[in-house]
């Protein structure tokens, strides 16, 4: 920990990110939709820490429960590109030959549309609710986590524990799935750990966009998107939401670079 | 004691890492001196701290090292000096050649290019005079076309071709003190004969002092005109090449040696036992001591001072005058020979061919097809029950690719391999049951074994493909972990956490789990030290008695196989050249290229004369072998059209004897032995 500084600040904002939203409801002074019509717009205040918003809600409070939804947006959608990207780029890496290659450019194809884009197209597609923002984000990243987990599996394929494994008979499932999975666990991690930080930004930018996250839900998309046309009135309603999410995406970030460190001078 | 002022002189020089376990002793009061043109050869096993004593020397040890004691590179302490003032030495009055010459050379830079980088960096020539000057370096190292080489990218190179282009950049600078970090560790034995070569040419020519580290004694007889023996951070043994070899006075020293094999094929190489000691902490006594056959009580408690032994030669040790009365007869066990097979063989391998890259049909319809790689063509011979068969050849001739056809890895293009169970004549066609009955062990211990996994589980996976019970597969993996004598304790640890020679012995234990019948060596020695190949070849000998299972040993070294083997081919550019016993092989008649491979391996003899039949070029691509005889490109007796134009067929030279060589046999037989 004393020499790896990167790993614990991004543990420590990862940690106290996922705490606050827990904890959200115990700890939040007001409920998440409760308005009080007498003090909208106001800066900070003994009443209001952070001030309230056009409807007079506590930003502190929708601050602690916007972040629930961006960990499930950012949670589950790379959990999603992990179930879709890691098998593909696994059994594609291992097959070689022309399988692969025609697997990378269809994979390359989709590489080749803005994430965001595909996103957008998947949302408006199926209609805008937390769910299918969840799983436009998770389609978009299962390309690059195919791409990574590829290259990986194409400098272990070559190893002499997978020669000697199919020596022995052990079949092709098992040399994928025991013998090089485990050896792709590291680059996984820190791949995932990185990506989940994008991947709530995403989320944000599609509540912002009104196509994720639907009011009067608690989200920091959202937020941001309600608070623009206040911005003259009062910023503090784009600032809490703004500065979650950045410390968010900075903290997981830190803690996938720290982790990569962390692992490079373990092995 | 040289009248000189010594190029490098090392005065108590200690080295240790810091680390969270504490300090890691990797050189200890380490003194010693190289004159001007003067070649020190630096010996001992990994771990003995000759790397760091290289990098001590250049000041390039990570910032945990913590140095103590003094060098002096001419005349003065480099330990004082400000970075600039070292890099003006390093590379330019310093210069180093590291052991693996791709990584030393830029894959994305001409060759030329990388010579003159040196020379502009060191402000040695003007850009124009740097590309001449560069020519003439690449000459030096004795290239024969240095302008295509200095046009040619590091990958268009071979690896003999990689390092003399290494070897040149070092000597850009025109170095007064050159270090050689096992510049030839992981070349083939004739590339290694050329380079040794070169490196006594240059020593001739250029009076630099030489510090030569290798884990091979064999190789720093060839080079050495004194010889530093290192053991657990600790000079052992210093003293001229002569007196040392042929009067060893540290019981470490002749333990390398012993364990060097022998090619006389009279005793087997007799490994040193035990491990060397763990480097933390303080150690009272001798640290050669728990390892040593001379070792007294008094060893354990007294650490001993450097005593004079001859004239220069100087031993520590406690001990050393029975040492040096004792004669040097100790000797490994020889392998007792299975008798002539009578009974079926238990593999055959007949007509096998496997060309790789074949050309698709499109491509051959547009005219795009190149030739495929002729990896191996038309092998065939016979394995009989407990025999043992050493494949040998230079990295390229097929060795590879065909023990991995044996074992099935690789789907021959024509020709096929029948394994029978032994006594039978029934071929075996289940799949499951040939995968048992035959095994392959691979050349890299590092790589063999999957680091995210623990010995046990390693060893128990055949087992279970085998079908073995969960409760008789916990048992046979302790048997097997005990047949290669390992200790229990290392079930629990992972692959990381072995040494070379264990890794090696677990891929061993992997490979005996279902008791095979023929076990395929894919060069199992060669990534190991010359101590840990002595143990390794003993265990595997060992074993070889007690199961009778019969060997495919593949090795690039004639001198490993020598005594281990019951017969031996020979294998140039994918092709059985000559195939015989050991003895036949070893003795005329030879065929040319067995010749060669022969008089390439280094004796541990500084008097002995160097390689008799220089093996020139190098090995013709793959993809084109020549027309009739394959070695005629480089074969020092070619007769002329006939070998361009013919294939010499394998002809009988008597007994199991055959060879490929349009010499007529009586002319062969005429040779003298290569190193009687």
């Amino acid at each position: 920990m004393k020499r790896n500084p990167a790993l614990a600040l991004g543990l420590l904002l990862v940690g106290a990110v996922i705490v606050l939203s827990l904890a959200a409801a115990a700890i939040a002074p007001y409920a998440a939709a409760e308005q009080h019509i007498a003090d909208r717009l106001q800066g900070p205040s003994p009443r209001h820490l952070l001030g309230t918003d056009q409807y007079g809600r506590d930003l502190l409070t929708r601050t602690l429960f916007g972040g629930r939804p961006a960990l499930v947006l950012g949670l589950g959608a790379v959990a999603l590109g992990l179930a879709l990207g890691v098998p593909v780029g696994l059994a594609s890496g291992y097959a070689g030959g022309r399988t692969d290659e025609a697997v990378m450019r269809v994979v390359d194809a989709f590489l080749s549309f803005p994430a965001l884009l595909l996103a957008l197209l998947i949302v408006t597609a199926l209609g805008a609710t937390t769910g299918h923002a969840l799983l436009a984000i998770g389609v978009a990243n299962a390309p690059g986590i195919a791409r990574i987990v590829r290259s990986q599996t194409l400098a272990v394929k070559h190893e002499e524990f997978v020669l000697a494994a199919r020596a022995q008979g052990d079949s092709h499932g098992y040399v994928m799935l025991g013998e090089i999975l485990p050896n792709l666990l590291p680059p996984i991690v820190i791949e995932a750990t990185i990506r989940v930080g994008f991947a709530i930004l995403a989320g944000a930018s599609l509540s912002f966009l009104g196509l994720g996250v639907q009011p009067p839900q608690a989200d920091w998309g959202l937020m941001i998107r309600e608070a623009r046309q206040y911005i003259f009135l009062s910023s503090w309603p784009l600032l809490c939401p703004g500065a979650a999410l950045a410390i968010t995406i900075v903290g997981f970030n830190l803690f996938g670079d720290g982790l990569r460190d962390w692992l490079a001078a373990r092995a | 004691m040289t009248p000189v002022a010594p190029t490098l002189e090392l005065r108590n020089l200690s080295v240790h890492f810091e680390t969270a376990a504490g300090p890691v002793h990797a050189l200890r009061d380490v003194t010693l001196e190289i004159a001007p043109g003067e070649t020190l050869g630096l010996a001992g096993e990994s771990g003995s701290g000759k790397s760091t004593l290289a990098y001590a020397v250049l000041r390039d040890l990570p910032p945990s090292a913590r140095l103590a004691g003094d060098v002096r590179f001419d005349g003065e302490s480099l330990l004082g000096k400000a970075p600039e003032a070292l890099r003006r030495i390093r590379g330019r009055r310093i210069a180093m050649v590291y052991q693996d010459p791709k990584s030393s050379l830029n894959p994305s830079m001409r060759v030329g290019r990388q010579i003159t980088e040196v020379l502009e960096i060191h402000a040695l020539a003007s850009p124009s005079a740097a590309a001449r000057r560069a020519l003439e370096l690449l000459d030096l190292v004795r290239i024969p076309d240095p302008a295509d080489v200095a046009r040619a990218y590091s990958h268009q190179l071979s690896g003999g071709m990689q390092q003399r282009v290494v070897i040149a950049m070092a000597l850009a600078g025109d170095p007064q003190l050159l270090i050689m970090d096992e510049p030839t560790t992981g070349l083939d034995v004739t590339t290694q004969a050329r380079i040794l070569d070169l490196v006594a040419d240059l020593k001739r020519r250029l009076g630099a002092a030489i510090l030569y580290i290798s884990h091979d004694l064999a190789v720093i007889a060839r080079v050495s005109d004194r010889v530093g023996i290192l053991y657990a951070g600790e000079l052992m043994e210093t003293g001229p090449v002569a007196e040392l070899f042929r009067r060893p006075a540290h019981p470490y020293t002749r333990g390398l040696l012993e364990a060097l094999p022998d090619i006389h094929g009279t005793r087997g190489p007799r490994p040193i036992g035990g491990r060397p000691p763990e480097r933390a902490g303080a150690m009272a006594g001798c640290l050669f001591a728990p390892r040593c056959g001379f070792a007294e009580a008094a060893c354990a408690q007294t650490r001993p001072e450097l005593a004079i032994v001859g004239r220069t030669q100087r031993a520590r040790c406690l001990r050393w005058e029975t040492v040096v009365a004792t004669p040097m007869t100790a000797s490994g066990r020889l392998r007792v020979r299975a008798p002539a097979a009578t009974a079926p063989p238990v593999a055959t391998v007949e007509h096998v061919t496997k060309h790789y890259d074949e050309p698709g049909a499109l491509a051959r319809w547009l005219g795009l097809a190149r030739p495929p790689v002729h990896a191996v063509d038309d092998v065939t011979f016979a394995l009989g029950a407990g025999e043992v068969m050493a494949l040998v050849g230079e990295s390229g001739c097929g060795k590879t690719t065909l023990g991995r056809i044996v074992v099935g890895l690789v789907p021959p293009t024509s020709g096929r391999v029948r394994i029978r169970r032994r006594g039978t004549s029934a071929e075996v066609v289940d799949d499951a049951e040939f995968r048992r009955l035959v095994r392959i062990v691979f050349q890299h211990p590092d790589s063999s074994l999957n680091p995210t996994k623990r010995i046990a589980t390693i060893l128990a996976r055949p087992l279970k493909l085998a079908g073995v019970p969960r409760r008789g597969r916990r048992a046979r993996v302790r048997e097997l972990l005990e047949a290669v004598r390992l200790d229990p304790g290392h079930l629990r640890r992972r692959p990381r956490e072995l040494s070379g020679g264990e890794k090696q012995r677990v891929a061993i234990a992997r490979a005996l789990a279902t008791a095979p019948e023929l076990l395929v060596l894919d060069e199992p020695l060669s990534a190991l030290d010359v101590s840990t190949q002595a143990s390794v070849v003993e265990l595997l000998m060992d074993l070889q008695a007690r199961l009778s299972a019969s060997y495919l040993f593949i090795a690039h070294d004639l001198s490993v196989v020598r005594h281990v083997a019951d017969r031996i081919g020979v294998m140039y550019l994918g092709k059985l050249v000559e195939l015989g016993t050991a003895d036949e092989v070893f003795r005329p008649p030879y065929h040319p290229y067995t010749r060669a491979l022969l008089s390439a391996i280094p004796v541990p003899d500084p008097s002995a004369p160097s390689a008799a039949v220089p093996l020139e070029g190098t090995v013709p691509s793959a993809r084109r072998p020549p027309a009739g005889c394959r070695f005629h490109t480089r074969c020092p007796s070619k007769l002329g059209r006939i070998c361009e134009e013919i294939e010499p067929p394998l002809l009988s030279a008597g007994g199991t004897h055959v060879l490929a060589c349009h010499i007529p046999l009586e002319e062969l037989r005429r040779q003298p032995p290569v190193r009687p």
